[in-house]
């Protein structure tokens, strides 16, 4: 049982982030804030490092507030979803 | 681990950490543990208007479950270095 396992590459949700490093994703934070930036690197705890990001911190009086960042790592427990665009 | 790793490749750099609170404090990292605990020298808040608390503060202790960003120089990172990290940890942890 275990050996069929071993040869079945199983999918695993964080492989979808796996397949974004160096390619731009979409992170949705705690905060009503989004952050768009390439994909450096991540860990399980979705711990990020973006480049060349923009924040989006969004309030309820119209236009969200945009800031750029070149290099950003962002904790993971404010994390909420991540996404690729393209 | 692999977080870990990286903060001490940025140690002696000047970073700034956003704080879940909206604090903004920038300083120069002097260390850094597995639970992402930061040690920050020679601190400034870079809105000291709006919080003042840390006016006089000159280093400090900054508890890892309270960040929301770290921003790095961007020149400090390699970043295929950085992707390739990224991978390995991920095998490592579908073993």
């Amino acid at each position: 049982m275990s050996s069929v396992q071993a040869d079945k590459q199983t999918e695993e949700p964080l492989d979808l982030i796996r397949y974004q490093l160096d390619e731009t994703v979409l992170v949705k934070l705690r905060g009503a804030r989004e952050m768009k930036g390439k994909l450096q690197g991540y860990d399980s705890h979705c711990n990020m490092v973006l480049s060349d990001a923009k924040e989006y911190i969004y309030n309820e009086t119209g236009e969200p507030i945009v800031k750029d960042c070149e290099m950003v790592f962002i904790r993971g427990d404010s994390v909420i979803l991540i996404s690729p665009i393209s | 681990m692999l977080f870990f790793s990286f903060f001490k490749t940025l140690v002696d750099q000047e970073v700034v950490v956003e704080l879940k609170n909206d604090i903004e404090i920038k300083g120069v990292l002097k260390s850094v543990d597995q639970y992402l605990n930061l040690k920050l020298d020679n601190i400034s808040c870079t809105n000291e208007t709006k919080y003042p608390h840390l006016t006089s503060v000159k280093n400090l202790f900054i508890r890892g479950s309270t960040v929301r960003y770290v921003r790095i120089n961007p020149n400090a990172v390699d970043c295929t270095l950085l992707q390739d990290a990224s991978r390995r940890e991920a095998m490592q942890a579908a073993k």
